[in-house]
């Protein structure tokens, strides 16, 4: 008994130190960046170094701290609300992220299932593919969607050779070249998890399914596609969740008018050198997809709790 | 002059037997090739309406893609099935009038008990008052009806089991086939599943086939076996003809438990037949014939059970008697197994069972006792190949 108890602790110890490896990572790279991020956010802009006031000087001591303290206001926020620029590119980031996410899907799962039911020694090649991009830069796979949907572009060209089309569609700088480019560069998140969860499919479902009188097509509704459904939600979070915060495609890809909230940050932070605002904007953004991620993380947790 | 049968009659159904009888499902020079490996190897078979059929043999052997083919699952190389007269070449799965249960169940995951009985009804698109009816009428049958609500992850594997029976039985097909449907069960379960089947049979007058590898399984439901083995029907017959007249020495050995005894022919006239055992050297006498001529190798196959052991030593000249020292013994409960080192080879062994009718024995058999085995003259049957 004895020996047993003076085991336990020194064992959760352990344990403990491997669960505070994550926690620690957590605490320095995002909670500690976070609470600087909201500090910014709470200041006002100024002509400084850094651009905004107040600031915490170790050197004034405990009244200066509290001095400090009682500079900081909401007014940033109130911005945001007043001012119908940030609600509209939240609101177009989501649209955009939204709609994006559907083709992803649309597009992913013919692909997911085709590989699904390919021949077992061609998997892992056709896995192979569906990675094989990520061995190029994301950037520059975005700016080769520029030579390929400008007006002189290689898809222009294409078109015009086959006389499909008399003069070049204007693509580039429009919310559809963003939609292609978030299409493609977030594909592969959306086809692994699918695979994964299509590939585990017994295929002697279909078999009953078929035995008992359904027809392929049918089967297809009635039993692949609910039992895919947590591979399409992971999927679909795993392209939604990046897609509303980002910059660079609508950056390089999309129009002046391409509203979306990781380009106004970009402006009101670079441009305008107002770091207060562009702070309070991310609070916002982190604080919208809090909800999504809640909800992935919540549907992952009921899965594994229905796989044991 | 009392009737004489192999083994207890379960029964009084043998169609087989009617050489009028139109088949229910037929088998027509059947093969099956995948790649270069034959699976079923021009075979023909013929299945009577409310038979209780099994396909017996090992894996590999041919038996799950006979039942695969009927089912839809696998097109024939070159032959043809029919299913009461209809000649299923080019029917797809979804429309045969059988059903399937699985080896694995195949039980939807996502649909609750009773949603996994009423798909096939729905396919059919009956009215839901009948579906629902019908429903509940396998529910019952299966004494399921506290599951109804269940997701097939909330059940054992018995129900699990009774789920998949009641679904493929719910849209009464004409024949109901059955891929190992007890392999998952452990044996207790198994053997009232067996019963359960039988009698289930029995009350919907449904014909039944059924794919193992178990031979108790087959013996105990079927009314006919056919034996498999490369692609190839080995036997069909009875489960007491498979037994106690096998045709082969693949036969003999896969049923039950057997000794096969190289013998040299001696004499072989119309009304008798002398073998001379190799191991043991000692005379076998019968009234079985055989085409085998005098000095031709042919094999005598006799059961345990039917070699009686007794002490003592064989009387010189004597036939069907054969004596040498006890060699193991094992013991089972409801049975003993001896067997007795009759030639010089290490594996010259005869094999008796007997059973063990008393709790006390007198005088029990030991280690290295001699004993005689002694045997009918008709306990055994003589195979050439």
């Amino acid at each position: 008994m004895s020996q047993k108890k003076s085991q336990a602790p020194k064992r959760s110890l352990g344990s403990k130190a491997l669960i505070a490896v994550p926690f620690l990572w957590l605490v320095i790279f995002f909670l500690a960046p976070f609470f600087i991020v909201f500090k910014i956010s709470l200041s006002e802009v100024a002509v400084a170094i850094p651009p905004y006031l107040p600031t915490f000087d170790l050197a004034e001591g405990w009244t200066g701290f509290v001095e400090a303290l009682s500079g900081f206001s909401f007014e940033n926020y109130i911005w945001l609300i007043e001012d119908d620029l940030y609600w509209k590119s939240y609101l177009s980031s989501a649209q955009i992220a939204l709609i994006s996410t559907l083709i992803t899907l649309v597009v992913g799962y013919p692909i997911a299932y085709g590989m699904a039911r390919s021949p077992k020694e061609w998997r892992p090649t056709l896995l192979m593919l569906v990675i094989l991009p990520f061995w190029t830069s994301f950037l520059i796979r975005v700016y080769a969607w520029i030579g390929i949907l400008k007006n002189e572009g290689l898809l222009n060209q294409l078109l015009l050779a086959l006389g499909v089309i008399n003069e070049p569609l204007v693509i580039m700088n429009t919310d559809l070249a963003v939609y292609i480019g978030i299409v493609y560069s977030y594909l592969p998140f959306l086809v692994l998890p699918l695979y994964a969860s299509l590939e585990k499919l017994d295929i002697s479902l279909l078999e009953a399914a078929e035995d008992l009188g359904c027809p392929p097509w049918k089967a297809f509704w009635k039993i692949t596609l609910p039992l895919s459904i947590p591979g399409v939600v992971a999927g679909c979070f795993l392209v939604f969740i990046p897609a509303v915060g980002e910059f660079v495609i609508p950056d390089l890809l999309g129009g002046s008018n391409t509203l979306m909230i990781g380009k106004t940050l970009w402006v009101e932070f670079f441009s305008n050198r107002d770091w207060p605002v562009s702070s309070a904007v991310a609070v916002i953004l982190l604080l919208i997809l809090v909800v999504p991620i809640v909800l992935f993380q919540n549907h992952q947790q009921k899965l594994a709790e229905m796989q044991s | 002059m009392a009737k004489k049968t192999l083994g207890p009659v379960r029964r009084e159904f043998t169609p087989w037997e009617d050489t009028a009888a139109e088949p229910f499902i037929e088998f027509r020079n059947v093969t099956k090739r995948f790649g270069d490996f034959v699976a079923v190897d021009n075979l023909s078979l013929k299945i009577y309406e409310r038979e209780f059929f099994a396909l017996l043999g090992g894996s590999g052997c041919g038996k799950t893609t006979m039942m695969r083919m009927l089912a839809g699952f696998e097109t024939p190389t070159s032959g043809q099935i029919f299913l009461d007269g209809q000649d299923l070449a080019g029917i797809p799965a979804f429309r045969r009038p059988s059903n399937m249960m699985f080896q694995s169940y195949a039980l939807f995951p996502h649909m609750s008990v009773e949603n996994n009985i009423a798909f096939g009804l729905k396919q059919d698109k009956l009215p839901k008052s009948e579906i629902d009816d019908r429903v509940a009428e396998m529910l019952r049958l299966t004494k399921l009806e506290q599951f109804a609500k269940r997701k097939p992850h909330q059940l054992s594997g018995g129900q699990r089991q009774r789920v998949a029976l009641a679904r493929s039985l719910a849209k009464r097909p004409k024949v109901l086939l059955l891929d190992e449907p007890l392999g998952a069960l452990d044996r207790k379960l198994r053997e009232e599943t067996q019963f359960e089947l039988m009698a289930l049979q029995e009350d919907l007058k449904m014909t039944f086939l059924i794919v193992t590898h178990d031979q108790e399984e087959a013996m105990t439901v079927a009314d006919r076996i056919a034996v498999m083995d490369q692609g190839q029907l080995v036997q069909v017959a009875t489960p007491a003809e498979i037994y106690e007249t096998p045709n082969s020495k693949f036969v003999a050995n896969f049923i039950g438990d057997v000794n096969l005894i190289e013998t040299k022919v001696v004499e072989a006239s119309p009304s008798q037949t002398r073998l001379e055992a190799m191991m043991g050297g000692f005379l076998i006498e019968t009234d079985q014939t055989t085409s085998a001529r005098p000095g031709d190798t042919v094999w005598y196959a006799i059961r345990p059970e039917k070699v009686r052991v007794a002490k003592g030593k064989a009387e010189p000249g004597s036939v069907n008697a054969v004596n040498g020292p006890v060699w193991d013994i094992a013991y089972l409960g409801d049975v003993s197994i001896i067997h007795a080192k009759i030639g010089e080879g290490d594996f010259d062994t005869l094999k008796s069972t007997f059973a063990n009718v008393t709790r006390v024995v007198e005088d029990p058999i030991t280690w290295y006792d001699d004993v005689v085995l002694t045997f009918d003259r008709n306990a055994g049957v003589i195979l050439d190949r």
